[in-house]
């Protein structure tokens, strides 16, 4: 096999210094939860192994999660895990274009068979053969199995490619399809979001490339380093649901005071994903801190999940939508009006029948 | 307790049935109703609070705990109509023939299909005279079976992946109840499903209820007395 250049080797070429390559380690160490002592080791990691291609595909998606990878908040972080992938293929970063692009993706995957990771941002649409979704003049359906076939492993980026997103929100029009569904043979890391944040998706890649494994998986298949929890678990809001205190209105006198948002319908009881940890922009913000209730992004087919506003999940199979409390009501009245109404024929019957008695009929 | 021997020693049901008096439900099963009415009744309040708050309360969150109150009494009634359910399936296996009723409905018996809709009959108010039961009778039997066994089963098992949310990824309950939540998709479906399963369980609570006071006025036999102190008595000697 050809010579692979360590991470520090095309660290130095991008013009990076060692200073700076241990200060990312220790960035990287405590964004991982691992603690100041794994920090020289990621760095003799990155000095002495040879560094691990990752190839990057495009399906149906936005683009979002590499919008948010590039802005890691380090700078360095970016660099340092950009000049570790990028050159391989990622066909929204990369310099080529066009069959030249093509011929390096196919290069890539030639020269590091079964060493690549394959990073995969989007889905493929399965309807019409997958024409929903081309690539260099194919569906992007054939690029995938293609480099999924000789990959070490694969990264599902995103809500899309993790559980299908909005482009398989129904009626899913294209049947996209999340990347699990077409690649069965391989271990999936999945790191779900909408995007999922910057410095989960450097930490996941990073955690990969330094230790050559993949991270511990929860049942899903996410990381559980960064989607052990849910949002509602470490939120900065919860002693006020502990206490009771909710913002009850959007522009009432609790909202201003920061009260817990569950009764604005706030998805954080039900979602798992770490921005009440690591939070958003260089650990600036939050949707919650921010004012605004958690949607859910990271969960599966949140889109199909009713409203942004409602905790529950409205009941469409009952014509207009409803939800379960109103179902319940609904219900339990009907049961309610049943058996009064039985009650009083009861009654009657119980009334007549003593006095045909009384009248001397024989029962049967 | 000498009557229930008789029937134990072989006299037809048909015999006994003619009797006053029977020891149906063992201290156990009464014990045990009673216990997940108190459970349930705790549950479907405390629940229905946790899905819909009560308005806001004023001060500092630091001295106040309401929301934290209410989950408590959920979990804790939780907890204990999970392990008297459990007791009740151990009761089922070794008390009387009648601690099995609530769990095995002879849907192969002929006559206990004839029973059935004699009993729909009745609430149909097609028949004048209801029959005497020992145990249950099969309408209300099936509708125990169906309601509130499945019923209290499901809630039990997503009201606990529910609480294993809570206690996280790796605790005891996560292991156990864990795989429940991504078979009904993601945690807000639990949710969804657990709040629905409440109205499920109060429909039977009602109907139960309703029936179980009519029955006693109306029937041939005692009921409420009968699940408060064993014995079933029987309003007339006439024959089935
Ligand atoms: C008949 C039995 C039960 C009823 C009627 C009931 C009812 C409810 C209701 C209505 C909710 C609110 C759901 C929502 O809107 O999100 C809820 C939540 C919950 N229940 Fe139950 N439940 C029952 C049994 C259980 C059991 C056995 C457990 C196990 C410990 C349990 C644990 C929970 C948990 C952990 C929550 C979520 C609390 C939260 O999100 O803060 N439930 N229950
Ligand atoms: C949360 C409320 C309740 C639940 C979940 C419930 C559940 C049950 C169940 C499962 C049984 C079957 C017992 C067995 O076979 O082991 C039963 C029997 C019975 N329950 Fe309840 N119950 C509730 C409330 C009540 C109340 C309030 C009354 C009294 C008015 C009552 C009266 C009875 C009677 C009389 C029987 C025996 C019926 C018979 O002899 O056929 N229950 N109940
Ligand atoms: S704001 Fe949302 S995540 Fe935070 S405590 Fe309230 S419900 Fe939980
Ligand atoms: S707070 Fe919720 S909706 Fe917002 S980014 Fe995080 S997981 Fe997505």
């Amino acid at each position: 096999m050809a010579q692979i250049e360590t991470f520090y080797g095309v660290m130095r070429r991008q013009g990076i210094t060692r200073r700076s390559l241990l200060k990312y380690s220790s960035l990287t160490a405590a964004a991982l939860g691992l603690g100041p002592t794994f920090a020289p080791k990621i760095a003799h990691a990155m000095e002495t192994k040879p560094r691990t291609p990752v190839v990057w595909l495009h399906g149906l998606e936005c683009t979002c999660c590499s919008e948010s990878f590039i802005r890691s908040a380090h700078p360095l972080v970016k660099d340092v895990v950009l000049s570790m992938i990028s050159l391989d293929y990622d066909d929204t970063l990369m310099a080529a274009a066009g069959h030249q692009a093509e011929a390096a993706l196919e290069h890539t995957l030639e020269k590091y068979k079964g060493e690549y990771i394959l990073a995969v941002e989007g889905n493929p649409p399965l309807n019409e053969d997958g024409m929903f979704c081309i690539v260099g003049g194919k569906p992007f359906l054939d690029q995938l199995k293609r480099a999924a076939k000789d990959a070490k492993a694969v990264i599902a980026w995103g809500s899309c490619a993790s559980w299908g997103c909005v482009q398989a929100a129904r009626p899913n029009p294209t049947q996209a399809v999340p990347i699990h569904k077409v690649i069965t043979d391989k271990p999936i890391i999945k790191v779900p979001g909408c995007p999922p944040i910057a410095e989960v998706m450097t930490g996941v890649i990073t955690y990969m490339l330094t230790f050559g494994k993949i991270p511990e998986l929860d049942r899903q298949g996410r990381p559980k380093m960064f989607y052990g929890q849910r949002i509602h678990d470490k939120c900065y809001r919860r002693p006020h649901f502990d206490a009771g205190q909710f913002v009850e209105h959007w522009d009432d006198e609790n909202a201003r005071k920061g009260y817990c948002l569950y009764k604005v319908g706030c998805k954080g009881p039900t979602t798992y994903n770490a921005c009440s940890t690591v939070r958003w922009n260089e650990g600036t913000s939050f949707p919650i801190q921010a004012g605004h209730g958690c949607i859910g992004c990271s969960e599966d087919g949140f889109w199909d999940k009713g409203s942004f506003y409602d905790r529950l999940t409205n009941i469409k199979q009952f014509g207009i939508e409803q939800n379960a409390d109103e179902i319940g009501t609904a219900v339990a009245g009907g049961v309610g009006a049943a058996i009064a109404a039985h009650a009083a024929v009861s009654v009657i019957k119980r009334v007549t029948s003593t006095s045909n008695k009384e009248h001397g009929e024989q029962e049967s | 307790m000498a009557l229930e021997k008789q029937l134990e020693l072989g006299d037809s049901e048909e015999k006994v049935r003619k009797q006053v008096a029977v020891y149906v439900y063992e201290a156990p099963v009464r014990l045990w109703h009673w216990v997940t009415v108190l459970c349930i009744l705790t549950l479907s309040i405390t629940g229905y609070f946790i899905g819909s708050p009560l308005p806001s309360v004023p001060g500092e969150a630091s001295d106040n705990f309401l929301m934290g109150y209410i989950r408590f009494a959920h979990f804790s009634a939780g907890y204990i109509l999970a392990v008297a359910f459990i007791g009740r399936i151990y009761w089922a296996l070794v008390g009387n023939h009648h601690s099995r009723e609530l769990f095995i409905v002879p849907v192969w018996s002929g006559k206990w299909w004839a029973e059935l809709w004699h009993e729909v009959r009745w609430y149909l108010f097609m028949v004048k005279t209801p029959k005497k039961y020992i145990g249950h009778n099969p309408l209300g039997q099936l509708a125990m079976f169906s309601f509130f066994v499945i019923g209290n089963t499901f809630m039990i098992l997503t009201g606990f992946a529910l609480y294993s949310e809570g206690l996280g990824s790796g605790s005891w309950a996560d292991q156990l109840f864990g795989w429940i939540i991504p078979l009904f998709g993601q945690s807000q479906d639990v949710h969804t499903w657990h709040h629905l399963g409440m109205w499920y369980i109060i429909i039977f609570v009602m109907t139960h209820v309703y029936v179980a006071v009519r029955e006693d006025i109306m029937s041939r036999q005692s009921l409420i007395s009968t699940m408060v102190g064993g014995w079933r008595m029987f309003k007339d000697d006439k024959p089935d």
